[in-house]
């Protein structure tokens, strides 16, 4: 029983912990952004170019696919749900909403957490394990500044790009589906679709992909600088880190939703 | 202790100063009371086995880790109590190669050795360029600019990390287990390019190694580390005729010689007392 | 900064001195190439220089090689030892044309 709560008390120290070098992180790369050109120590735009070619240009064809798949999905299901009440012509409203407002976000966030989250914390952990770390600093760079914040930049530009994308792939996949079961063209589709949607169910989306962003630089970043234990360290903390940020996201979002929604 | 830091290297000769350096990791205490210097234009190898703290005591050097208390005074100037703007100009001064190169895998050879060129200076890029070339030529690796650093041998890694920690003139140069991992003849020519270094450019030079040959061939003075202490600081004369019987042992390859208690070695084994 | 400069025969002679280091050599560099893109023989006399770091020689080497593609004279004069040394480091006393004296070179 002691055994048990003094497990726990360690536990809970270690996560506040934890939450407490996030937070720094968090400010530091801020702080890096905004007064790295007065101290000499510019944040680079070729590194967020790069950083966001990564993260965001070669996800297109996965995030089209995927976030069409889910369209057609709830298509399916919405038809499926409404027919006993002969309201299927409703499922575009359905469709429109969860997809700008939930979907296309949260499975961009996933993907991008899969795909780039982990190359973060696997790229990061190895250069601490190979010293990179420790060279960069004495050369004067400042690792945060060189490679947390060109990564923080990029990628809450990408995930809300990657999210808009969703958005329409979503929207086209429902079109497809449900234009060839209610005989509807897609351009009609479209049409009820965006006489639906207001910007407000787009920018609740949006939101919620910077948080996802941010969620997915921290957690890489922050497992990776705390690697230890050579390529088993490093493979502990890309697999900590994908199924850390999968769950902050998928929780974060429930919490969004909940006060977006009031 | 404004003034401590203000103050710069005029009365000594002395261009890095340890005082009663004392470092724990977590409650264990890793360097004890640690005090030596190193006069300008030396080279000061720091030996001792695995353990001894050595490589510790150079991460306190480089400033990558801030000590419980003492001080360490790189040319003339404290850093344990440097801000972060004082400590950027330091870094100008010192070049540190480390011991498996520490080449950045995203980058070529040459890209390496500019990066802190780029960083550090506005110079035109066909200068930074040149002078890249030039340390790369010092070392042997002319031509070799364009690879990744995956594709070079664990010799020519050292060599071009050496490169890029000499690409700015610095004055303090740090090298971490030169010979670690290499063929006798590659760790011989490095020990070579390490004293062709010192003769050119008047470099004070600081060499972490537990390869005796390596530091006899190559020191003016050693400092010998044994579980966080200093044995002996002294010339390589003194260290071989030392009768210290810790450093005999270290000289002459000995497996240390621990006294064992009976009660507590029975309870190490059993994890039990009496 | 601006480092003296004279005539001597058909050279132009550019004096270099003190330490030429990070900060200086940018300059040092850019009087080196304006006088041979002006088509002129340079003399770099560098009996005064105290010190001379990697980014100085850098800037006599790309002066050096400007000058053979222009077919014009260039060469290096009273290089201190310390500064033969550095040039040595990296096989240069070999390459760079040096002279003890500029009347050795008229």
């Amino acid at each position: 029983m002691k055994k048990l709560v003094e497990s726990i008390g360690r536990r809970t120290s270690h996560s506040i912990e934890e939450l407490g070098y996030v937070s720094v992180l968090l400010v530091d790369t801020l702080v890096w952004l905004v007064l790295g050109k007065s101290r000499q120590q510019p944040v680079r735009t070729a590194h967020i170019f790069h950083e966001a070619l990564h993260i965001g240009v070669y996800a297109v064809p996965i995030v089209v696919v995927l976030c069409l798949s889910v369209g057609m999905m709830l298509a399916m299901q919405g038809l499926e749900t409404l027919k006993p009440y002969g309201a299927q012509s409703q499922v575009v409203v359905g469709i429109a909403l969860s997809v700008t407002r939930e979907f296309a976000a949260l499975i961009v966030g996933i993907l991008v957490a899969g795909r780039s989250g982990s190359a973060i914390a696997a790229r990061i952990g190895t250069m601490k394990e190979s010293q990179e770390i420790d060279a960069l600093r004495v050369i004067g760079i400042t690792p945060v500044r060189y490679l947390v914040a060109p990564l923080l930049v990029a990628m809450m530009l990408m995930v809300p790009s990657l999210t808009i994308l969703g958005d329409l792939a979503g929207l086209l996949g429902g079109a497809i589906y449900t234009a060839y079961e209610l005989n509807m063209s897609i351009a009609t589709y479209f049409d009820r679709s965006f006489a639906v949607l207001d910007m407000y169910d787009i920018f609740q989306g949006l939101i919620k992909s910077l948080v996802f962003a941010v969620i997915i630089v921290l957690v890489g970043v922050s497992n990776g600088f705390q690697v230890q234990g050579g390529a088993e360290g490093v493979g502990r903390a890309t697999t900590r880190s994908v199924v850390l940020s999968i769950s902050l996201i998928v929780v974060a979002d429930m919490i969004f939703t909940f006060f977006l929604t009031r | 202790m404004k003034n401590s830091t203000m103050q710069t290297a005029t009365v000594s000769e002395d261009v890095i100063q340890v005082e009663n350096l004392v470092t724990y990791y977590g409650e264990r205490k890793i360097l004890d009371d640690i005090n030596f210097s190193v006069r300008k234009g030396e080279i000061m190898v720091i030996m001792g086995g695995s353990g001894s703290g050595k490589s510790t005591l150079l991460r306190y050097l480089l400033g990558l880790n801030m000590p419980t208390s003492g001080s360490i005074r790189l040319l003339g100037k404290d850093i344990t109590r440097m801000n972060a703007r004082e400590m950027h100009d330091m870094r100008k001064n010192m070049g540190v190669a480390f011991q498996g190169g520490a080449l950045f895998g995203s980058m070529t050879v040459g890209e390496n050795v500019q990066l802190p060129l780029c960083e550090h200076t506005r110079l035109d890029k066909n200068t930074m360029r040149i002078m890249s070339r030039m340390k790369l030529e010092v070392v042997n690796l002319a031509g070799f600019e364009d690879l990744m650093p995956s594709e070079l041998s664990g010799g020519m890694i050292k060599r071009a990390a050496l490169a890029r920690a000499v690409v700015m003139d610095p004055r303090l140069l740090f090298f971490d287990e030169p010979s670690a991992g290499l063929d006798p003849v590659a760790s011989a020519e490095l020990d070579e390019l390490i004293l062709r270094l010192r003769a050119a450019m008047n470099m004070t030079i600081v060499v972490v190694t537990h390869e005796l040959e390596s530091a006899f061939k190559i020191a003016d003075r050693i400092t010998v580390l044994d579980n966080g202490e200093i044995l002996l600081c002294g010339t390589v004369e003194e260290v071989r005729n030392s009768t210290n019987e810790r450093i005999q042992n270290l000289l002459n390859r000995r497996p240390r010689d621990e006294t064992l208690d009976v009660d507590e070695y029975l309870k190490r084994l059993t994890g039990r007392d009496i | 900064m601006k480092y003296p400069v004279k005539r001597e025969g058909k050279f132009t002679v550019l004096l270099l001195n003190g330490e030429i280091d990070l900060n200086c050599s940018p300059d040092a560099r850019k009087q080196i190439l304006k006088y041979l893109n002006n088509n002129e023989n340079l003399l770099v006399d560098m009996s005064a220089v105290e010190y001379i770091d990697s980014s100085g020689v850098a800037s006599l080497v790309e002066g050096f090689q400007l000058s053979r593609g222009l077919k014009l004279d260039f060469a290096l004069v009273g290089v201190s030892r310390p500064a033969m040394q550095v040039l040595q480091l990296a096989k240069l006393d070999k390459i760079f044309p040096i002279f003890e004296s500029i009347t050795d070179c008229l």
